[in-house]
């Protein structure tokens, strides 16, 4: 760590090149916090807005109009409109007309923090686009196979979570992989609201140490290997779960 | 209840009535009538197979019995349980009754033996280890010992379709519905498959067939049922069937087939 200090400011008299978050206590601890916090938001948007996706592609081939209309609305809304303004539009909109709630302090505090409101609307948003993934790959499940659930006895909730899942999911691995991705890369909007996360936390640094062009590298950077971890582990499970004969391990 | 016809519904069955009872099924998809009032009594541990031209609604009729199809009127009666009832119990029902397609339709993302355990485990919640036994038995009575953790993408048709047959026996059915299973086989296949059907036929499984293979039902059904354009136009025992068709239609038929 010392090592590394030491190193940073050297390459700072040398070149002036200046990596303030290599010997800057401060910088240094805050710029980690922000990619923990990217971190944070991704994984668990991510894991929310699978289960949107799951749940309302299961939703959508309700036997009820009014859910599968509810659920158009829902993607259409979101599919239609910026990340940004959505964030906002939960963020300034829908904050002001929930109650408020008295902290632990007995101060008057919003219902939802700005990080829970980054994360409800990033998950909606990215969820959106996950039923309608889901939903293709759905449709990729030969009517016939699914009927021989039902000659077993499967009921819809069954036949969807034990046969049409487990074969969607394999056939829409691409596309859930991109939409994930870009999940990840959409967290950086949570800046506007002021959520500490990797963009805040750079721009913070390059505000107060001026070392705008550096710092700006460092941060493209730092999103190319957090998106590389996650395209490398959407890999793997693509290669776990790929079977003989079936959609992308076919003719192994 | 639609249209109570036939057996009261719900009463005690006994063997010595029919396992299955159609009484003046019909059925419409759009204004095109499929089944125009067909009736057809299976006894317990009769071999009972279905021909007729393409297009005839055989397997629109068997897919009645398990309820995959709905019918519009008439009664099918299956252990004196009514099937065209909105209350139906449909896994009651399909626990009895097992079916097998011309596609073999097995989970493609599941071994063998999964699919074989999967609706036992899924559907009825039965214990894994006493399901796992059953269904390795299953597949080696279907001789697939040694293909238990082959997918079906890496099986044969006529494995696969075993496979298929082993899946609906894992439910312990009391009747099987196979529609032209070996259909979509090589001809050389073709004859693995129907020694697994004979063999269960013979053991007094009770078995509904739509099929091709005349020289199959020659031998192994009990009593011949022969289709057209929706009406059963005549049944007999397979002797009588094949050497003195009565109906114009049948003898046109086994005319071009055979
Ligand atoms: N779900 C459906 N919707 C509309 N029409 C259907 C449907 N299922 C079957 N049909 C029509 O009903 C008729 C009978 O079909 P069915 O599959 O029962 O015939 P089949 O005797 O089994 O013929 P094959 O020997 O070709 O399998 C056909 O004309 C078919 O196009
Ligand atoms: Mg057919």
């Amino acid at each position: 760590m010392e090592a590394l200090a030491e190193w940073g400011r050297a390459l700072y008299e040398a070149t002036g090149i200046n990596l303030t978050i290599l010997y800057d206590q401060f910088d240094q601890s805050r710029f980690i916090s922000g990619i923990w916090m990217t971190i944070y938001l991704s994984i668990i948007s991510l894991f929310f807005s699978v289960i949107i996706g799951v749940v309302g592609a299961w939703a959508q081939g309700s036997p009820i109009k009014a859910v599968r209309w509810a659920i158009n609305g829902f993607i259409v809304l979101f599919r239609n409109t910026p990340p940004l303004v959505q964030i906002f539009f939960f963020y300034f909109g829908i904050s002001n007309l929930l109650p408020y709630v008295e902290d632990a302090d007995g101060m008057r505090a919003p219902l939802f923090t700005n990080i829970q409101w980054a994360i409800i609307s990033l998950s909606l948003f990215a969820g959106a686009f996950n039923i309608e993934i889901f939903r293709s790959g759905i449709e990729a499940v030969p009517k016939s196979t699914l009927e021989a659930a039902e000659a077993l006895g499967y009921t819809r909730l069954g036949a969807y979570r034990h046969i049409v899942l487990p074969l969607a999911i394999r056939v829409c691995l691409p596309a859930l992989n991109n939409n994930l991705v870009n999940l990840l890369k959409t967290t950086s909007l949570a800046y506007a609201i002021a959520v500490p996360e990797l963009l805040y936390a750079s721009k913070q640094i390059w505000t107060d140490a001026q070392n705008v062009p550096t710092m700006m590298v460092v941060l493209l950077l730092t999103y190319v290997a957090l998106v590389g971890v996650l395209v490398w582990a959407m890999n793997a499970w693509e290669r776990s779960m790929a079977v003989p004969g079936y959609g992308q391990g076919r003719g192994r | 209840m639609k249209q109570p016809i036939g057996t009261p519904a719900g009463v005690l069955w006994t063997p010595e009535q029919p396992i299955i009872s159609v009484v003046d099924v019909r059925k419409s998809f759009g204004a095109f009538e499929v089944l125009k009032g067909v009736s057809l009594d299976v006894k317990k541990g009769e071999a009972i197979c279905i021909i007729g031209p393409s297009g005839s609604g055989k397997s629109t009729l068997i897919r009645c019995i398990n309820a995959l199809v709905e019918i519009d009127s008439g009664s099918i009666l299956v252990e004196n349980q009514e099937v065209n009832d909105e209350r139906l119990d449909k896994l009651k029902l399909r626990r009895k009754v097992g079916m097998v397609f011309q596609q073999y339709n097995l989970f493609p993302h599941k071994t063998a033996l999964q699919n074989v355990m999967m609706a036992p485990i899924n559907v009825l919640k039965q214990d894994k280890k006493e399901v796992e036994e059953r269904a390795r038995k299953l597949l080696a009575k279907v001789r697939l010992t040694g293909k238990e953790n082959n997918y079906p993408g890496e099986l044969s048709g006529g494995q696969q379709q075993r496979v298929a047959i082993a899946r609906s026996l894992a439910m312990r059915p009391d009747i099987m519905l196979f529609d032209e299973v070996t259909a979509a086989l090589d001809p050389e296949t073709v004859k693995e498959v129907l020694v697994t059907i004979r063999e269960l036929a013979e053991e007094g499984m009770t078995c509904l067939l739509v099929t091709h293979e005349m020289k199959f039902a020659r031998d192994v059904a009990d009593h011949i049922y022969f289709t057209d354009k929706g009406v059963i136009v005549e049944h007999a025992p397979p002797a009588e069937f094949f050497e003195n068709a009565k109906d114009e239609r049948t003898k046109t038929f086994l005319g071009q087939i055979l």
